[in-house]
């Protein structure tokens, strides 16, 4: 019996040991720089807010000088490799440097990283997501530049199918070849193979183990405007609520994929019946009501696994008080 | 080892993925819509031997449908509801009473229903109703039924309404309760004032005196159907008593110089108030079982327009002590005055909320008069309405009504003058003018009948 107790505790021993020697933090304590909060924002590939018009003004004007630029100065497929240049350097670069040359609100993700790289293997696969995300997006931008270039929708159509479908390539090629230079187009293709099919690359490798839990992520914020707009159109706030009491109901939703409510559930439930809160009722009631009112619910268009099951905070203070 | 640590890092991503996937979206709404709910109040419905009876009690039959008639012009002035049209209704009030069909009610964008049975027999009026939630699909409470006397049925509508308000706001209701003034009438050099008693919608008027004598600002007991009020006497004023409910009047005491503003403490065994003295004016309180005087403050200013908070632990007033008429606050000893209005202008007639969190007062600038509100620290002012000439403001008993009076002119032309009853809630949106036979001025708004 004790030959086992003295196997276990040597284990158990060993394992101290290793953990002391290996993980740094126990011998010495790391110096934890002082904390930054970050708000992670999700943002959709497309906006749903229309364009305000002076923006769209300016984007138009943008527009028509890179046509002209592109016109005028340059033969197309100049501008092409030089863009293809670029991202092949920022390629080889770190990814958070391109990040800075390339996204705009670079301060904060580097912030982000830098705080992330301290933190411990919980917040892993955040970094993970975002640098899959990031990514993505790099890979969409230079699209979008060259978008503007008619001659260059080749390459846009050119990333996506793999390589096997070369001759699918070369028909559609054939077709515009009145714009092209044929030699040119086969040069565009290696180059623009080579460089997407290594990012493809990159983003499975991360990506594949990661897929399910991109699904689980917020709203992102335009889906997230869309649903609290409508539900404060459907929101009457009782206003004889005392102002300055707790005035937020939680109430936690399963939905179709419609939008339509399976079941509706009011998380503090106990708080109905208490005596001296009977403005709980009250204010749970009417949050009930603009649930219902609201039916369908304007959800996103996909990800039903997302938000199959949401809460919502209703906080009548902002309202009441002031 | 390599195992090992195969089977920690399975066994961490495994951690990390069930964590992931019951991370619950949440979305904040601290935004909602202030428009006034859209309410159906379904006509009572009565059987026809209850007709019959109620048409000799009451020389009218359809005490059903003017029963919900009050409710709805209740629920409407109140500004938090927006009673349908009937026009509108898709099904009949007795099976709508039984069991309403929601998908009618929601259709006509209803949130809220009221449904109910009126019957009289043997000379006793028994109304049964019911508030349902339209989107629920459910009843909001068990069927409450009131008895009464017939004649007593615009109480009842008054009832219903400040039960269903109490159900949908979370406040109490002021529905049942009476507002009484200064009734006036003729000339401005001979105006006859009489004090005159309403119910809070404006219906059953009754004179309280015959108009041969001067009567000033009555204030209601806030406990009891009490009222004080000042009436002048050989050309002195004297404070009375009035019991509303037996008519009995009694003087609480002649008092040397001028006095102002009796005003009740909110236990109703005090009467707190102002005597002008040797070019002076002090705040005094009154103790009417035994009558004894006290002297809350001695300062060399006019000291006016006493009001007591709910709790009875301060007093809120108006004094010139800083040069200008501001509002102070003090404990009901008179120790510890603090001043609370900073604001330009002139401040009166200070009235404690009976909720306690507010003081609403008359300012007077540039001269235009406003009624307002302020945090009992004096910070938040809010006005909430502007006008020429108005003044007095008094809460109704859950503190989110106000009722003033505003002098006009009663042409375009600026030709003549009438006084009439305003009420504005807190919002400052709901502004009403109150329906009075005569000229109106000096309101005050009782507490609930039915306490």
């Amino acid at each position: 019996v004790h030959k086992s107790l003295f196997i276990s505790s040597g284990f158990h021993l060993g394992i101290i040991l290793l953990s002391i020697l290996t993980l740094p933090f126990i011998s010495k304590p790391i110096d934890v720089p002082p904390l930054i909060s970050v708000e992670l924002i999700q943002i959709a590939d497309f906006t749903n807010i229309p364009y305000a018009p002076k923006a769209k003004k300016i984007i138009e004007k943008n527009k028509k000088k890179n046509e002209k630029l592109a016109s005028d100065q340059a033969p197309p497929k100049k501008i092409k490799k030089e863009e293809n240049k670029e991202v092949n350097l920022d390629k080889k670069n770190e990814i958070i440097k391109e990040l800075a040359a390339k996204k705009t609100p670079t301060p904060e993700k580097k912030l982000k990283k830098v705080k992330k790289e301290k933190l411990e293997s919980i917040a892993m696969p955040d970094k993970k997501k975002e640098k899959v995300q990031l990514e993505e997006e790099k890979k969409q931008k230079p699209s979008k530049e060259i978008k503007k270039n008619k001659d260059l929708k080749k390459i846009t159509t050119l990333k996506k199918p793999n390589i096997k479908d070369v001759k699918v390539k070369q028909v559609s090629e054939f077709e515009k070849k009145e714009l092209f230079d044929p030699n040119n187009i086969a040069a565009l293709i290696d180059k623009s193979m080579e460089d997407f099919g290594e990012t493809n690359k990159k983003k499975n490798k991360i990506s594949q183990s990661q897929d399910s839990s991109m699904d689980n992520l917020k709203l992102t914020l335009s889906e997230e405007d869309a649903l609290k707009a409508q539900i404060f159109g459907c929101w009457s706030v009782p206003l004889g609520l005392p102002y300055n009491k707790n005035l937020l109901v939680r109430i936690k939703l399963k939905l179709k994929p419609d939008g339509t409510l399976i079941k509706t559930e009011i998380l503090d439930h106990a708080r109905m019946n208490m005596p001296g809160q009977g403005f709980f009722k009250v204010l749970a009631e009417s949050a009930l009501r603009a649930v219902q009112l609201c039916q369908p619910l304007r959800v996103p268009t996909s990800g039903y696994e997302r938000w199959k099951d949401l809460q919502l905070n209703f906080d009548a203070r902002e309202m009441l008080g002031g | 080892m390599d195992k090992l640590k195969l089977l920690t890092i399975i066994c961490l991503l495994f951690l990390l993925k069930t964590t992931n996937s019951y991370s619950l979206i949440k979305v904040d709404i601290t935004r909602g819509n202030l428009n006034p709910l859209p309410v159906a109040v379904s006509p009572l419905f009565q059987d026809n031997k209850s007709k019959n009876e109620i048409q000799r009690e009451l020389n009218f039959d359809d005490l059903g449908s003017e029963i919900s008639k009050v409710v709805e012009n209740n629920l409407k002035q109140s500004g938090l509801f927006n009673p349908l049209s009937k026009d509108a209704f898709l099904q009949k009030p007795d099976i709508a009473h039984l069991k309403p069909r929601f998908e009618d009610w929601a259709l006509i964008k209803a949130q809220a229903l009221i449904t109910g049975k009126v019957s009289v027999n043997n000379g006793k009026l028994k109304v049964e109703f019911i508030l349902w939630d339209v989107l629920a699909g459910r009843e909001m409470f068990k069927p409450f039924v009131l008895t009464t006397v017939p004649n007593n049925w615009r109480r009842v509508g008054h009832m219903i309404t400040d039960i269903v308000y109490e159900r949908l706001t979370g406040e109490k209701g002021y529905f049942d309760t009476r507002i009484i003034y200064v009734s006036e009438e003729g000339l401005k050099t001979q105006r006859v004032k009489k004090l005159a008693i309403m119910d809070q919608d404006g219906f059953n008027t009754k004179y309280l005196t015959l108009g041969n004598e001067l009567v000033l600002t009555p204030r209601f007991n806030p406990k009891n159907q009490m009222v004080t009020y000042l009436s002048y006497f050989r050309n002195l004023p004297r404070v009375y008593l009035l019991d509303i409910e037996t008519g009995i009047q009694e003087v609480v005491g002649d008092f040397p110089g001028m006095t102002f503003a009796p005003r009740f403490s909110p236990d109703g065994k005090k009467i707190i108030m102002s005597f002008a003295k040797d070019g002076k004016s002090d705040i005094y309180a009154m103790d009417l079982e035994n009558r004894i005087v006290e002297q809350i403050t001695n300062h060399p200013s006019i000291d006016t327009s006493p009001s007591y908070s709910p709790d009875g632990k301060y007093i809120t007033f108006n004094s010139d002590r800083s040069g200008y008429q501001q509002i102070y606050v003090m404990k009901s000893d008179g120790s510890n005055v603090k001043r609370i209005s900073f604001g330009n202008g002139l401040y009166g007639t200070p009235v404690w909320s009976p909720r306690g969190d507010l003081i609403a007062f008359t300012k007077l600038h540039k001269r235009k008069f406003y009624i307002g509100v302020m945090r009992t620290d004096g910070k938040g002012e809010r006005l909430l309405t502007e006008n020429f000439y108005q003044e007095a403001p008094s809460w109704s008993p859950n503190g989110r009504v106000l009722i003033f009076y505003r002098e006009t002119k009663t042409n375009e032309k600026g030709e003549g003058f009438s006084a009439k009853l305003w009420s504005i809630d807190l919002t400052g949106y709901n502004e009403r003018l109150v329906e009075t036979e005569t000229d109106a001025s000096d309101p005050s708004w009782s507490s609930l009948l039915s306490n």
